[in-house]
């Protein structure tokens, strides 16, 4: 039925070729003239295309930089040393004292710890997911199709809105009823890592497929197991993109709110240590989002949001040179 | 037929992928210490035959054998694969090298079998390498990726990286195919100075190579059903000045393939 229908189609097509082989040869006397004309349109449309494209390019750009620039602009009128030393005050009536320095303490162990759990996790995955459960995909039996549930599993949560991570965060490891490990670094820091472990998975996944399989091939037949291709080949072989995956994780956990909105409480003291896992905390993009709402100081969320943005610049920056470093060495240059 | 001392040996040996039959019966016995040449056209299962010895045809999922395959009389089917590949190394066709060092290269096999003595590894290194014709070439820089190197010295590090886990056997599939003639000649000659140490088996599409590289030849063709079979088998001057059967006369003098 369908092979028919796709035969039928080819039909009219070669008609239509055909048809317009036929005027073309009789208007060949035109065809010249007629060709010119079309070129003047053409170039015409050319250049209305290529006006639009560029305008819209520059539309784009240009609302970057004005999101960008207002921020880090209103920002820079607080921005001095003190503010980035001095702890915020907190509260309503003291909005005008006080700077940031225990939002970036602390935004800087909650992305250590969600790393360090998320990170070895997510490569991991994506290591059985590639290197060992690829070739059971396809088969029949429990465990292909507890791979296929993984995957399947993998992908939606990529897609899940952070809030969703958060409400589970709050009821498995924030809520008294359940572990009751209420506002603290471990809570935000765990859910954290659910939230990007999709991240680090997929990105690890694609990486550590890219790798050519002639490498697998070599280490194997000189009588490696699997693991240990998977560990001394393959894995340094993806790195470049791994690290990739995680340092965009490290920027997911930056600029998220609504997962340590419900995690991490909101105080305006950081943990005493990075090992300070039971006290709350307040990460910078949290920070930005209590000064808006619940103070005066917008200033201040302006002055916090451009440090914010600054960050996020300079781990897109690390991404570059470390993966074409890597890169670079890879290829033995 | 029976040619010295055997080191490898299969009896009605047929290979599929899935419901697909890529080998048919085959009987041979490789000799210990001797090149022995695959020729055949393309499709005909010489590379498929090759990766039988140190099982790489397990990789692909759906494939199963039939019949007997040894090393030494033992059955390589109830061997462990990462033991029998200890044993029975393999070159590829095309030089694949680590992202590593040229020494990592090298130390990988050894390495991965548990030696962890940084002078033995160096000796071990330095062995390989001198065996593979590259030490003279490599020795001021071993800490230079494998892949800064040419072509043809990539795949004398590749033989290099397999003589490292000192085998007895070395598979060879297409070793010089993708180079210059240059170093194909540079690779025929070192081929030529380890059959002294080890077995050696070559698949090639080049006949002038098995002609002048190789003491046995084996010729493969395909079926109606495309299933790889053993035509003939001899030594490699029998087969090329006289061959027994009309089809290897007919591929050996450029008539089909």
């Amino acid at each position: 039925m369908s092979h028919r229908a796709a035969s039928s189609e080819s039909m009219t097509r070669e008609d239509v070729t055909f048809g317009k082989l036929v005027q073309l040869a009789m208007s060949r006397e035109e065809t010249t003239s007629g060709a010119r004309v079309n070129l003047a349109r053409r170039h015409l449309v050319e250049r209305a295309a290529f006006g639009l494209l560029w305008l819209s390019g520059i539309v784009a750009v240009a609302v970057l930089l004005a999101v960008v620039g207002y921020v880090v602009v209103q920002g820079a009128k607080v921005l001095n040393w003190e503010f980035l030393t001095t702890p915020p005050a907190g509260g309503l009536a003291t909005s005008d004292v006080g700077g940031m320095s225990t939002t970036i303490i602390s935004t800087v162990y909650l992305v250590f710890w969600t790393i360090v759990v998320a990170g070895p996790l997510g490569v991991l995955a994506a290591i059985y997911l590639v290197e060992y459960a690829e070739e059971m995909e396809g088969g029949t039996g429990l465990i292909p199709a507890l791979v296929s549930v993984v995957r399947f599993a993998v992908e939606i949560l990529a897609g899940v809105p952070s809030i969703i991570f958060g409400l589970f965060g709050y009821a498995v490891f924030v809520s008294a009823v359940s572990l009751g490990w209420s506002f603290s670094l471990r809570s935000a820091a765990v859910t954290g890592a659910c939230l990007v472990l999709p991240v680090i998975i997929r990105a690890s996944e694609e990486a550590i497929r890219a790798v050519p399989r002639s490498y697998r091939e070599a280490s194997l037949a000189l009588g490696a197991t699997k693991w240990q291709t998977a560990w001394k080949v393959v894995l340094p072989a993806a790195a470049p993109g791994i690290i990739t995956g995680i340092v965009l994780s490290v920027g997911r956990v930056v600029s998220e709110t609504a997962v340590f909105f419900v995690t991490f409480g909101g105080t305006v003291r950081a943990p005493d240590s990075v090992l300070d896992l039971t006290s709350p905390g307040r990460s910078m993009a949290l920070h930005v989002y209590y000064l808006a709402m619940e103070t005066r100081a917008f200033d201040k969320a302006m002055g916090t949001g451009a440090v914010l943005i600054l960050t996020i610049i300079v781990i897109n920056l690390v991404i570059n040179v470390i993966s074409r470093r890597l890169t670079a060495k890879l290829k033995g240059r | 037929m029976r040619f010295g001392d055997v080191k490898l040996e299969t009896k009605s040996y047929s290979m599929y992928y899935g419901d697909f039959q890529a080998l048919r019966d085959v009987d041979i016995q490789i000799p210990r210490n001797a090149i022995t040449a695959i020729i055949g056209p393309s499709g005909c299962g010489k590379s498929t035959f090759l990766r039988t010895f140190n099982r790489m045809n397990d990789l692909i999922s759906g494939t199963s054998v039939e019949g007997e395959v040894t090393i030494d009389d033992h059955n390589v089917f109830e061997m462990d694969p990462v033991e029998l590949r200890f044993c029975v190394g393999m070159v590829f066709q095309r030089p694949n090298p680590f992202p590593k060092s040229i020494f990592d290269n090298v130390a990988y096999g050894p390495r991965a079998h548990g030696v962890r003595d940084r002078a033995q590894l160096a000796e071990i290194v330095e062995r390989s390498l001198r065996g593979a014709v590259l030490w003279d070439e490599v020795k001021d820089d071993l800490n230079k990726s494998g892949l800064a190197l040419s072509g043809g010295q990539q795949q004398r590090l590749c033989i290099a990286r397999a003589l490292a886990v000192e085998p007895d056997v070395i598979l060879m599939d297409e070793p010089a195919s993708a180079l210059d003639p240059v170093a194909t000649l540079k690779i025929e000659e070192l081929i030529q100075q380890l059959k002294v140490d080890y077995t050696i088996i070559i698949v090639t599409h080049n006949m002038q190579q098995a002609a002048r590289a190789s003491d046995y030849t084996a010729f493969f063709m395909m079926d109606e059903d495309r299933a790889g079979y053993l035509v003939e088998y001899g030594p490699t001057n029998r087969i090329f000045t006289n061959p027994q059967q009309e089809t290897t006369e007919r591929y050996i003098t450029g008539r089909f393939g």
